[in-house]
């Protein structure tokens, strides 16, 4: 029996201090009908069908040494290069995107907010910066989506030269906005440099945000559904006909 | 052997902890404090033959794992034999 294979599979990533590993998994089987499974940190491969790898947020080994710094050594994540180098589509959010930048897989590094405060915002906005896929098809370029923060070390920085190169390769996928889509000042939670909220590589098939979609996944609930404009572009690129 | 690293922020990398703890040197009245950066210091103990050896290791270490060369940078301080 295929049925199983009928849906892409995203494989959710698990380390010891994952939290919202949960909640992606949800995101992805609920609001957007899709099959979803958790893999723990140790497995030495990803499921044979998997199409998307999610790594979610939470505080993974404690964040010792550095947020994401041990995660990296976790068997699993030599699955996930091999994956990404392929091509496969990864995506991180909060810790998952620390865990990324650690690992070499994003360009930059996150540090502790520059207001030394955790934020935790349900009312974030970011501004698309680039719309199209495999992670913003959904979207158009400018859009504003309200999708909610919660890190103590969201910080993003990066040095200017590979800033400059980022910015030309249209690398920036997000910003941190006001309601209205006016990016910075206030509106930047943390002290990223250009109000950065999320990111890919060069090659495009990596991504990495702070702010948390598979919390702006259900309607009726206050964090809204903008997250799934995020997810559901990834489940667009997934279903699409080869 | 026992290894002394030290990793610190890179000179152009904000150091918001830092700031605050300079911050509160001025509350306790040393005004002649004008800067504080914080870093980390590793006491890494190392079964090693010789200096040389230990050394290659910490190296290692280093750039592999204690420092993100992104927006760190290490130093050893000493190994003791």
């Amino acid at each position: 029996m295929n049925e199983e294979n009928v849906f892409p599979v995203f494989a959710v990533l698990q380390f010891p201090g994952s939290n919202d590993d949960r909640d992606l998994r949800f995101a992805v089987k609920s609001a957007l009908g899709a099959e979803a499974r958790l893999v723990w940190h140790k497995e030495p491969a990803l499921p044979a069908d998997t199409r998307a790898v999610l790594l979610p947020g939470g505080f993974s080994y404690g964040d010792y040494l550095r947020c994401g710094a041990m995660a990296r050594f976790s068997p699993v994540m030599s699955a996930v290069r091999r994956f990404a180098a392929a091509g496969g589509p990864v995506f991180g959010t909060c810790n998952g995107f620390q865990v990324l930048c650690e690992s070499g897989l994003l360009p930059g590094a996150l540090l502790r907010n520059q207001g030394l405060d955790f934020v935790c915002d349900v009312e974030q906005h970011v501004r698309v910066e680039h719309a199209g896929p495999p992670f913003l098809s959904r979207a158009r370029t400018g859009q504003v989506l309200r999708i909610p923060v919660k890190h103590g070390e969201g910080r993003y920085v990066v040095d200017p030269v590979e800033l400059a190169r980022m910015e030309a390769g249209g690398q920036i996928l997000l910003r941190y906005c006001d309601a209205s889509g006016a990016v910075g000042g206030a509106a930047n939670p943390n002290g990223s440099v250009a109000d950065i909220a999320g990111v890919r590589n060069a090659a495009g098939n990596v991504m990495g945000m702070m702010p948390h979609p598979e919390h702006a996944a259900e309607e009726g609930l206050p964090g809204g559904c903008d997250g799934l404009v995020v997810l559901g572009s990834l489940l667009d690129f997934l279903e699409k006909p080869r | 052997m026992k290894a002394i690293v030290c990793v610190t922020l890179k000179p152009d990398v904000l150091d918001p902890q830092g700031r605050a703890i300079q911050r509160a040197c001025a509350t306790l009245g040393h005004a002649a404090v004008t800067d504080v950066r914080q870093g980390k210091l590793f006491e890494i103990q190392i079964d090693a033959s010789d200096r040389a050896a230990a050394e290659r290791l910490v190296r290692e270490l280093c750039e592999k794992l204690l420092a993100n060369s992104v927006i760190e940078d290490w130093k050893i301080e000493r190994i003791e034999t």
